[in-house]
């Protein structure tokens, strides 16, 4: 039974207030529901706990859109992944996000591991993946000269392809602002008022109170946290650690595609993963942790080996140290159901859990924030009145390393700051430093994922203090108050002489 | 867009570039020097300590003045300075740059190219060093960066990872302005650099220098907060049982320089254990009429030795530029026993030879053996951070019109 002052709910207006959503987390899953909110009559808020979009998971993953053959058919992630994947054509266009679908390989020894292939193949068309087909040695050669020769055959996916995932979360939220919404940075949920069956309102860390007519929750590692808040049931969460290293992009020319081993209880495995930007990614391990520790993304001394020894099994040569950049780890929330949790609550009227988001989530995301909006509020009897005005385009942001150099020269004519190149390995001028400031950088991290500015060979060597002076400049600020990161992560510690 | 014909250009404005600049101008060609900082003269504008120039001046200089000296003398000789420069694309057989600047693009056409990139320090990331990625870590350049140009603090408490002499300056920098240096790791069981800077650097203030020790673990949420130091075996593999804890908001790191060569590396020929370029003695590299000099041939131990490589690549660019072939019979330089760097990796009769060399490990005493010119040069208390110089006359490097070959050994 619905208590009486739903039906005004209706039509989202309390007696001509407009109907108030919060969407908790600002990964991609978060930042693609919101802007798919967007679309329909009604304010939309995001809130992010961290100081940045996409700082969570979103950030540190494989990077891949999956092609979705190896994901069950009748689990959620088998539903939502190849329609993921083919929905991020359309979203980089909209958001102006780079895809590269380079494809991917899932190799195989011998007869025996053939079977398993063909098992894949099957139920890659039970859901129904595009571009899927067995090569045999010799193609395989061809494809991919540098993979080790112990290899036979492979399941060969053209629509597998990378992305920068961080990018898909910061762009979407620009459009969702575009289209209305309001995004809140460095500020967690850290409590909720729940009424009659209803969540009220939601508690930030800030001591901000928003009222809320629909809560969702996509709060990555969180799910189960702030699901309790609310008194709503989430399956317990199980958080697993990768390991990763990054490589030069001189690696890249040993590989074309992203190379999977065969998949086994444990997960996808280790891979080698061509990245968007020109750069080689291997891992990740696979760690299950025994209690919960979200922020313990550290890496380990035996997880780094054996990255680079499952590495250098699929591409013989690829473990050389000369080529390491960096390592790093990302979590990822794993549910006793192995699927994606995405559910209105029993227990409340107005309340969506979008939890154990594991992969494939971040290909699944598109088609993810297409169900919650579509089926999941859909089913709620609530009636979505779509805005004649959405418009799911950004601007594209200039990139002066895609374009020639005729523009490059106009553009530095009309501005010379396109002409100062601040991170001179990947061509990033201090002009687009000062765009992605207004686009919503607030940290050095901010600026590197939002233009690649300090993702290269050097690591920020030669320009991470020029950034860090950029963001102080232009936020007003003291060098002291600017973060690399997090509120903890200063830079500099006052002056010399003052 | 700007187009510019020069009959130099230099791409790299420190202390080879600058000198490089300098002599080929004085060889009466015009000469361009891309800069990609604001200030011409590299690492040199923040070495602000003493001991450079005794041997380009004959006379002791802070880095900042030895950057002075050679920009001043530039600037008399009318050398193009494009600062704020970025090489965008360069071909070396056409000899042509597309370099995009904030005074605006150029399609630049040279007759001689010098690159003069300098090196780049090794990156943390690189080390593949577990724990959690915090703010505070740091490559000592740009701590010294932030010390001497900037005036800015970057800890209150740091720790140096690697005892080369960036690494020692900055152990002694950071202490002089209230920092607290807990202590130098150096993984080798011997010091990286030079034993002046162990001596005026660490033992007179106080700073603990651990050898065969390392950094194996970094804790901190948001900042650094501890680092996990282990002594390391012979093959740098932690010893169980040897980590401590120490508290620390920095880790400065003096990991080693890496000649920056990937631009160009496609085209011109690499020592694989210089790193660098391989060249002559008269700086050409294996593209002719493209010279290089400096730290992206090798890591040099002083920036003396660098300048001087510009001096004679800026002199044989010119003398190319001008269509004056200054080059004679050539025969390559091969490394005997305990040589790691070395520097030229081709003799050219026409120019006078001077050799780098960097030992493999300490010596006590040894020989420097050039073996097909039968010449010699003793040494004692040689190690890996200091580098052997040996002058050769070309009057004498006539025996290697014979033997086709110079080996190089110490003995």
């Amino acid at each position: 039974m619905r208590e009486p002052r739903l039906f005004s709910w209706r039509g989202f207006s309390f007696g001509g207030a407009e109907m108030q959503t919060l969407v908790i987390g600002g990964g991609l899953v978060g930042a693609l529901i919101a802007r798919e909110l967007t679309r329909y009559e009604m304010k939309v808020l995001l809130v992010e706990k961290r100081e940045d979009l996409g700082q969570g998971i979103t950030k540190a993953n494989s990077a891949i859109l999956h092609g979705g053959y190896d994901d069950p058919p009748n689990t959620l992630r088998g539903k939502l992944c190849a329609k993921g994947n083919r929905l991020y054509n359309q979203l980089a266009e909209e958001l102006k996000i780079a895809v590269n679908r380079v494809g991917s390989i899932v190799v195989a020894k011998g007869e025996e591991e053939l079977r398993k292939l063909e098992i894949l193949l099957e139920n890659g068309k039970a859901n129904s993946v595009e571009g899927l087909r067995i090569v045999g040695r010799q193609e395989l050669r061809k494809l991919e000269p540098g993979l080790s020769k112990e290899f036979d055959y492979a399941l060969l996916c053209e629509s597998a392809g990378v992305i920068e995932p961080w990018m898909v979360a910061i762009a979407a939220s620009m459009n969702a602002v575009n289209n209305g919404a309001e995004i809140i940075t460095g500020n967690g949920v850290v409590g909720a008022i729940v009424e009659s069956k209803r969540a009220k309102r939601v508690k930030l860390s800030s001591g901000r109170e928003i009222e809320a007519d629909l809560v969702i929750n996509a709060s990555g590692l969180f799910y189960e946290q702030v699901s309790s808040f609310f008194g709503v049931y989430a399956p317990p969460v199980k958080l697993r650690k990768g390991e990763y290293i990054l490589l030069d992009k001189r690696a890249s020319t040993l590989v074309n595609r992203v190379i999977f081993p065969l998949p086994t209880a444990a997960g996808k495995g280790r891979l080698v993963v061509p990245t968007i930007d020109g750069g080689v990614l291997l891992g990740p391990t696979s760690v299950e942790f025994s209690d919960f520790f979200p922020e313990d993304v550290s890496t380990t001394a035996e997880g780094l080996i054996s990255v680079r020894e499952s590495g250098d099994d699929l591409i013989p040569g690829i473990d050389s140290p000369q080529w390491f950049l960096k390592s790093f780890a990302g979590l990822r929330p794993e549910s006793p159901q192995k699927d994606f949790y995405i559910k209105k609550a029993d227990e409340l009227e107005n309340f969506i859990t979008v939890g154990a988001i594991r992969s494939p989530g971040l290909t699944a995301a598109p088609a993810i924030a297409e169900y919650v909006v579509g089926e999941v509020i859909g089913s709620m009897d609530l009636k979505l009145t779509p805005k004649d005005d959405f418009n799911p385009f950004i601007d594209e942001r200039l990139r002066i390393k895609e374009l020639p150099f005729e523009e490059v020269a106009r553009l530095i004519e009309a501005d010379p700051k396109y002409g100062r190149i601040i991170c001179q390995c990947n061509e990033v001028s201090e002009a687009e430093v000062i765009q992605a400031i207004k686009d919503g950088a607030r940290t050095v991290d901010g600026v590197k994922f939002r233009t690649r500015a300090g993702f290269g060979r050097c690591q920020g060597g030669f320009c991470s203090w020029k950034i860090a002076s950029i963001l102080a400049r232009e936020l007003n600020k003291d060098m002291s108050g600017v973060r690399q990161n997090s509120q903890n992560s200063w830079i500099i510690n006052g002056k010399v002489r003052t | 867009m700007n187009k510019l014909k020069t009959d130099v250009l230099v791409i790299g404005g420190g202390a080879a570039g600058m000198a490089c600049a300098l002599s080929a101008a004085r060889e009466g060609v015009r000469v361009t020097l891309l800069e990609r900082e604001a200030r011409i003269g590299g690492v040199l504008n923040q070495c602000i300590h003493n001991g450079f120039g005794l041997q380009f001046y004959q006379q002791e200089l802070t880095g900042p003045e030895f950057a002075s000296r050679l920009m001043e003398e530039m600037q008399v000789e009318n050398v193009t300075v494009i600062s704020e420069s970025y090489v965008r694309d360069i071909n070396v057989r056409t000899k042509t740059a597309s370099v995009l600047s904030p005074k605006g693009a150029y399609e630049i056409q040279a007759k001689a190219l010098v690159v003069s990139t300098g090196a780049r320090e090794r990156p943390f990331g690189s080390l593949l060093i577990p724990g959690d990625r915090p703010s505070g870590i740091m490559p000592a350049g740009v701590a010294q960066r932030y010390v001497n140009l900037e005036n800015y603090l970057p800890s209150k408490r740091a720790i140096v990872l690697g005892s080369g002499d960036i690494g020692l300056i900055m152990a002694r920098r950071l202490t002089l302005e209230g920092v607290e240096v807990v202590a130098v790791l150096e993984r080798m069981p011997f010091p990286g650099g030079l034993t002046r800077n162990i001596v005026q650097c660490l033992d007179d203030f106080d700073i603990p220098l651990y050898l065969s020790t390392t950094v194996t673990g970094v804790r901190g949420n948001g900042r650094l907060e501890s680092v996990e130091i282990s002594r390391v075996d012979e093959n740098f593999v932690p010893i169980a049982g040897s980590q401590k804890t120490i508290a620390v908001d920095a880790l400065i790191l003096s990991a080693g320089l890496l000649p920056q060569v990937e631009e160009f590396d496609e085209d011109l020929e690499i020592d694989a254990v210089n790193r660098g370029f391989v060249v002559s003695n008269t700086c050409e590299s294996s593209v002719e009429g493209v010279f290089a000099a400096g730290n992206n041939v090798a890591v040099f131990d002083l920036v003396d030795y660098v300048a001087a490589e510009g001096w004679i690549a800026g002199r044989h660019a010119a003398l190319f530029s001008l269509g004056k072939n200054t080059s004679g019979d050539r025969v390559p330089v091969f490394r005997g026993q305990n040589v790691g760097v070395l520097v030229p990796g081709i003799v050219d009769m026409e120019e006078h030879l001077r050799l780098y060399i960097r030992l493999r490990k300490p010596m006590e005493r040894g020989t420097v053996v050039l073996r097909e010119l039968a010449m010699e040069k003793k040494f004692t208390f040689g190690v890996p951070s200091e580098m052997i110089q040996m002058v050769v006359n070309k009057e004498k490097l006539l025996p290697l019109m014979d033997s086709g070959r110079l080996t190089v050994e110490v003995l």
